[in-house]
């Protein structure tokens, strides 16, 4: 939100509604933009953060998602047309994650589509891209509107997430299943006939749920869970520490796995959703969607390349590490992504694009790794092995009623 | 015999939607290559713009294009539209420039004696003016015969397209080609000013560039048109006006079509494409009727065709914008009066009746009249091509009476404060035009009909009522006509095809797209 003694342009990025009490907490004074926001990187040290993620309960502001209101009595179809996946199959009060592509078959987001109401959806992005949504509305009946700015979001996450959100008043949270969308009012504290709107979703890969709230009741939602959750260490993440997480759930991060085909100046730096690993978000029976031709083409031919797991060698992160087929690096077979040293399955774990003939699970490749030791660099080749996805999967994630811990 | 199905429905090979000439002569081949063709038109006769009809009781007019001399020879030879009643009432019309305020210029290179009395240089200057031009224009024809190669494929067809025209202006040899690559771009105004300095006469020329066309003579990319006219008058022909109007050449194609064996319905709209399994399948009627077939050829323009016919939940999302973002708004109208006497135009002599005047008496007039378009407004002083039909074709009215036919511009489709109120007021402003031309002209009317874009796109079908579909210019010609995706008459949809102006070459009563599409039909399928 702007505040309204300073002229926009001095202050170029907008702030959250959880921003007065994030800064408070912020320790190292590392904030990111994100989407037009600023939003904490670090609140403390990044180990500290993950940690509480795989062991406690955290708070992640994730305001800055872009949210769309898409309703309208042709609100399926126009999502059906939009995406790859079958939203016909999303019950109301579920929340479904899908993926979208140009005319190429090529991918230009990812995000969650939350069916609120019988013709009511909401979908949650990364990027703004009102412009698509709206020329994919041609000869629909549909409103598409961007609401980012009238919802707050936090996600909660963790082992003891659960039990936190019940501390704190949100009595039958426990009921809801992974996917699952609810309503509840807020304590009493917040007024008559407050309430918030609770999805059991997540980018950790853990335990956890997403609030959606309105912005004025935001930080008092916030001193709630941080009351209700002192016992069970809750604490605020930054976007450092959940990014381990959710590398170690096997998640992609559009700009960072892959770059949306409506930004790419090069087309061969475009990637569809088969070779993103996605072909199950991807329903060919369910009528024609935008990629569909492309996809079906692409699916005949075999993808060209594919995003993999790598399991590597030694605990020295494999960041934008080159691949290659033999250890001298004479035949460069692809790129890592993604990577990070997984604190909880003790592995040296990746994401990488990986060409054809090596993307089999169980292929045994080179990774290229730059080390700087004191800045002196050093070139490491590390084994690296292809290996399923996601690396840490526990089952809490899906238990319901979560257990307390 | 109507093809049917082994459960007793219709079923055709193909389907062609509306039967305007392109959708005609579409049918006419694709029947003589052995297709059961199906052709229908939702008006009450055949012909779409391309029809003669009676505007007032026994006054009778083509109804948007009135001339002929964009078809070729090939097509009307291989129709056998002679034999089927196509006769020229007038042919090698001459064209003539008339002014308010000056006397009658003949557009003629080969007798230059009334503008040699204006200009001794222009009078040299014309005939070699048009013989370079003749010379692009021929390079450039077999550009608009054959359907457009697709760029970036493997293919040695869409190989041997590109070097087959890169040959033709290779040979053109070196002057002349810089000559095309230097006007090719530019604005009709500084070409025209370039080579002469007569008024009257670069606004005759001009006119010709700007004719149906969303621009003015200082509109960037205005030579393109004047070229693509002249490379389609290579295998056309000069201006010539079919006996009983263009409406005759209409029914000329329908028997044609009809001889080939293809069958012919009228009332019968199309709402709606049939789509399964990814492949066009038929048509739904208006009625409700279902209709299917294994390809349909569309002649509708194609925002009507993908946007209405089909949907855009059959298409991808940047194809769906490429359609949307058509430039497809005409600004041409169409006045027809009917009349108790020939007009009298001052200075103009009897003979020069029966051809074509052009009222754009200079380029700034033109440029002028073209301003109010960009800002909405209708032209104060519009330019207009007037053709009297009845001079050669008694015909068209009650004896002793005439019918004047004029397309006039420029009269913008999205008209500020809409057309509803407004059109009484243009065609009177049209008419007091005439006036000057030709004292006496209003006062002997006795009907007047003016179409507007919205009248052209109501009674035609036509979205925008732009009667070339979309609009002609060079960013939506050749390879990127309608759009990219659909520039070789096949669309995304398999089986669905597009045959009508809004594909490659683009509009004029030409029947090309109507014939490449047929062959392009064919070819996938042999």
């Amino acid at each position: 939100m702007l505040s309204e003694s300073e002229p926009h342009y001095r202050q170029p990025l907008l702030k959250t509604p959880f921003h007065e009490r994030a800064r408070a907490l912020s320790q190292v004074d590392s904030f990111i933009a994100w989407a037009g926001y600023t939003t904490v990187d670090v609140f403390t040290f990044v180990e500290q953060e993950y940690f509480a993620i795989r062991n406690a309960t955290t708070l992640y502001d994730l305001t800055p998602m872009v949210k769309y209101r898409i309703a309208g009595l042709d609100a399926l179809r126009f999502l059906n047309h939009l995406m790859t996946r079958d939203i016909g199959k999303l019950r109301c009060g579920r929340v479904a994650y899908s993926v979208w592509c140009n005319d190429d078959g090529h991918l230009i987001d990812d995000g969650t589509v939350f069916r609120l109401g019988d013709s009511e959806y909401r979908l949650c992005t990364g990027e703004r891209q009102l412009d698509w949504l709206l020329d994919s509305a041609i000869g629909f009946d549909v409103q598409v509107s961007e609401v980012t700015e009238d919802t707050a979001a936090l996600a909660v996450q963790g082992p003891t997430s659960c039990a936190v959100l019940r501390a704190f008043g949100l009595s039958g949270v426990e009921r809801l299943k992974p996917f699952e969308l609810a309503w509840f009012a807020l304590p009493s504290t917040f007024g008559a006939d407050s309430q918030l709107m609770i999805s059991r979703t997540g980018f950790t890969g853990d335990l956890g749920y997403e609030l959606w709230m309105r912005p004025e009741d935001a930080e008092d939602v916030w001193d709630g869970l941080m009351q209700a959750g002192r016992e069970c260490a809750i604490r605020p993440i930054g976007s450092r520490a959940l990014n381990m997480a959710r590398i170690e759930a096997g998640f992609i991060l559009p700009n960072v796995d892959f770059v949306s085909s409506s930004h790419t100046l090069q087309v061969e730096t475009e990637r569809s959703p088969i070779e993103l690993g996605l072909e199950w978000l991807v329903d060919f029976n369910k009528g024609h969607f935008t990629g569909r031709r492309a996809l079906l083409e692409e699916q005949r031919r075999g993808p060209r390349r594919r995003l993999v797991g790598l399991d590597i060698e030694g605990n020295k992160p494999a960041h934008n590490a080159l691949l290659y087929a033999d250890k001298y690096g004479r035949k460069a077979i692809g790129s890592v992504s993604s990577a990070t040293w997984s604190p909880t399955c003790k592995r040296n774990i990746a994401l990488a694009m990986v060409d054809a003939p090596h993307m089999a699970t169980g292929q045994k490749i080179w990774a290229e790794i730059y080390l700087n030791r004191e800045l002196v660099w050093e070139r490491r080749m590390a084994r690296a092995q292809v290996v399923e996805r996601p690396f840490f999967a526990p089952e809490r994630r899906r238990a319901t009623p979560p257990a307390d811990y | 015999m109507m093809p049917t199905t082994a459960i007793g429905l219709p079923h055709y090979d193909c389907i062609v939607i509306g039967g305007g000439h392109n959708g005609l002569v579409c049918a006419a081949y694709l029947a003589r290559g052995g297709r059961s063709v199906l052709v229908l038109e939702a008006a009450s006769q055949v012909g779409g713009a391309a029809i003669t009809h009676e505007f007032a009781p026994g006054f009778r007019v083509s109804a948007c294009a009135h001339l002929l001399h964009l078809m070729p020879g090939s097509i009307i030879k291989d129709l056998g539209l002679e034999s089927r009643g196509l006769s020229l009432a007038a042919d090698r019309m001459p064209t003539t420039a008339i002014a308010p305020d000056a006397a009658p210029l003949p557009i003629d290179p080969e007798n230059p004696g009334v503008l040699a009395g204006l200009s001794g240089a222009d009078a040299a200057a014309f005939a070699p003016y048009l013989a370079r031009l003749r010379r692009l224009a021929e390079a450039l024809h077999p550009v608009l015969d054959r359907a457009p190669p697709r760029l970036g494929t493997d293919s040695w067809q869409d190989r041997l397209a590109l070097l087959r025209i890169g040959w033709r202006l290779r040979r053109l040899g070196r002057p002349d080609m810089r000559e095309l690559l230097r006007i090719g771009g530019m604005c009709v105004q500084d070409l025209l000013d370039e080579h002469f300095e007569t008024p009257l006469l670069k606004g005759a020329l001009a006119f010709d560039a700007v004719l149906g066309t969303s621009a003015g003579p200082r509109s960037p990319g205005s030579v393109f048109p004047l070229l693509y006219r002249m490379a389609a008058e290579v295998q056309g022909g000069a201006l010539a006006q079919p006996v009983g109007g263009l409406g005759a050449l209409s029914d000329a194609l329908a028997r044609a079509a009809l001889a080939s064996g293809a069958a012919i319905r009228t009332g019968s709209m199309v709402q709606r494409i049939l789509v399964r399994e990814d492949r066009a399948a038929g048509v739904v009627l208006q009625s409700g009727e279902q209709i299917s077939a294994d390809n349909v050829i569309s002649n509708a323009d194609p925002k009507t065709t993908f946007l209405q016919l089909l949907g855009g939940e059959h298409l991808d999302t940047g194809f769906v914008r490429r359609i949307a973002h058509l430039r497809a708004r005409g600004v041409t109208a169409k006045l027809h009066l009917a009349l108790n006497a020939l007009p009298q135009f001052t200075g103009l002599p009897d003979s020069a009746l029966s051809g074509r005047l052009l009222l754009a008496p200079s380029l700034d007039y033109i440029e002028r009249a073209f301003n109010h378009a960009k800002y909405r407004e209708f032209s104060t002083a519009p330019i207009m091509e007037i053709t009297l039909p009845t001079a050669r074709d008694a015909s068209l009215a009650p004896a002793g009476r005439h019918v004047l036919s004029a397309v006039v511009q420029y009269a913008p489709y999205q008209l500020a404060g809409g057309w509803q109120h407004q059109q009484a007021r243009f065609a009177d402003l049209v008419i007091d035009t005439l006036e000057r031309c030709a004292p006496g002209l209003a006062a002997s009317v006795l009907a007047v009909e003016l179409l507007t874009p919205p009248d052209i796109e109501r009674q035609f079908r036509i979205s925008g009522g732009h009667w070339h579909h979309a609009e002609l210019a060079l960013d939506q010609f050749f390879i990127v006509r309608p759009v990219p995706g659909a520039a070789q008459y096949r669309t995304p949809v398999g089986g669905l095809y597009l045959c009508g102006a809004g594909s490659h070459p683009g509009g004029g009563v030409m029947g090309i797209a109507g014939r490449n599409a047929a062959r392009a039909l064919l070819r996938e399928a042999a």
